[in-house]
């Protein structure tokens, strides 16, 4: 999967928990819980779909850190075939 | 003969909407089954018939405004026979509910359309526009059935052109709950918990490192789909306490308390339009941590779509509202009538603790609870609170 692609598949799957929002209008520094109003089954639900759809392992302790787009890019990227 | 009626999904509900029928007559009925979608304050309903048997005929139509108790389908008894008889027009099972003095405290502000959630879909469904429409509920409100009237007799041929939508722009789905009557519903209800209910109030700190450690090794070696939030903990350790306190999960109906025979938690969820609602999870003691979790879960994707279930909302025994991570220290909540107790979490946070004459860093959670002095006393209601605390102390028990 390509950076564009992840991206992509990020925005849509916050588009789902948050219907209301515009994702693509946020910066990739941006904290995504607070911006968008995400709270803890929220994030878990964002965490399970990127899981199910890159096969990327995100064990729970690294998702916790993982609280910017850009963040979520760099460490699916990185692993993701 | 059984007669499926209106149900009661909340205190300040005194009648629905019947936006559509799920089964058909001669379809088979099993306790449980969803038979029809009912349009409330609170949104597109789910309502669940709990009698087996075989769908004999409606006794309403799509479109009818039904006060709660009043009868809306006949049903069979497996075996029994199916009685030719006359059938009944939809204007002379269904009479309008009496208006509620309170239900007009939220006046919508001029320049905002009053439409029921089924009103807004049908207008959004055909292109028409809600304020052309001249509505026929409270305050004015436009229900499905004045959008259907505009459908078969049109006032103007032309119909209203939808907006163009830009490029890259995400068209929204309409979702079934209308934030002015949620309003209006939660008003409701809170002046009537604040006008008749004696609330009293308690709060305490408890320390809770032994379970998010516990969670935090629970969910080491789990798949996101799997993972547990601290949410589940304290939603069952609540369900345990109240085993032995039970004079805090029931009602108080017709000047008297009446316990509940099962423990159904609510828990309330914040809408991301604002407005909250708090179904419940049925049976909360006896089911396993992942049961709960998994039931959560499906709660909050089910009120994001906005589609609840009528068990879910009409019989929660008790509320619990948990600010979750990013609230703040402690909340003072308002008894849901006709419950009798609600418990709030604040958001738990690393905060100096005394243990052996040393000051620590520990995770701390404030837990409050508001109750009815009708039913109970402060030195019960702390002896709830303090057992809270104890379950949260063993977490692999829960």
């Amino acid at each position: 999967m390509t950076r564009d692609e992840l991206r992509i598949l990020i925005d849509a799957e916050l588009s789902n928990i948050a219907p209301e929002a515009d994702p693509t209008a946020l910066a990739d520094t941006a904290d995504l819980r607070g911006e968008l109003d995400i709270d803890s089954i929220g994030f878990l639900d964002l965490i399970t779909a990127l899981h199910a759809s890159t096969g990327v392992d995100i064990p729970d302790i690294d998702a916790a850190r993982l609280t910017t787009r850009a963040m979520l890019l760099d460490y699916l990227a990185a692993r993701a075939s | 003969m059984g007669i499926f009626r209106m149900p009661s999904l909340g205190a300040d509900m005194e009648a629905g909407t019947l936006v559509e029928w799920l089964k058909q007559p001669g379809d088979a009925l099993k306790s449980g089954d969803i038979i029809a979608v009912v349009e409330t304050q609170k949104g597109a309903i789910e309502v669940e018939v709990f009698e087996a048997g075989v769908l004999d005929r409606f006794l309403v139509q799509p479109g009818a405004t039904v006060p709660v108790g009043e009868a809306m389908a006949e049903i069979r008894g497996d075996g029994e026979a199916l009685q030719p008889r006359p059938a009944v027009t939809a204007s002379e099972a269904v009479r309008p509910p009496a208006p509620s003095p309170i239900a007009s405290v939220a006046r919508p502000p001029a320049g905002i359309v009053v439409a029921s959630p089924a009103a807004r879909r049908l207008a959004a469904d055909q292109g028409l526009d809600l304020a052309a429409i001249t509505g026929s509920g409270p305050d004015g409100a436009v229900l499905f059935t004045d959008v259907e009237a505009v459908l078969k007799h049109p006032p103007k041929p032309k119909p209203i052109e939808k907006p163009p939508v830009a490029k890259g722009q995400v068209v929204r789905p309409i979702t079934g709950i209308d934030p002015l009557a949620m309003r209006a519903a939660i008003g409701t209800a809170m002046a009537r918990a604040k006008r008749e209910i004696p609330h009293y109030y308690l709060a305490h700190s408890v320390e809770i490192g032994i379970a998010t450690d516990w969670l935090a090794r629970a969910n080491a070696t789990r798949q996101p789909a799997e993972r547990l939030l601290a949410a589940a903990l304290f939603i069952k350790a609540l369900a345990l306490a109240l085993r032995k306190l039970p004079e805090f999960n029931g009602f108080f109906r017709d000047g008297a308390f009446i316990p509940a025979e099962r423990i159904h938690v609510g828990v309330a969820i914040a809408l991301r339009g604002g407005g909250l609602i708090a179904p419940a999870i049925h049976d909360t003691d006896t089911l396993a941590l992942d049961d709960i979790m998994a039931r959560l879960r499906d709660l909050v994707s089910r009120v994001r779509a906005g589609r609840f279930r009528s068990s879910e909302l009409s019989d929660p025994s008790i509320t619990l509202t948990s600010l979750g991570e990013r609230g703040v220290d402690l909340v003072m909540p308002v008894i849901y009538p006709p419950q009798v107790t609600i418990v709030g979490l604040g958001t738990p946070r690393l905060r100096p603790w005394v243990i052996d004459g040393q000051v620590t860093a520990r995770q701390v959670i404030d837990a409050s609870l508001a109750a009815d002095h009708r039913v109970s006393d402060g030195h019960r209601g702390a002896l709830l609170l303090a057992s809270w605390a104890e379950f949260m102390q063993r977490p692999e028990a829960l």
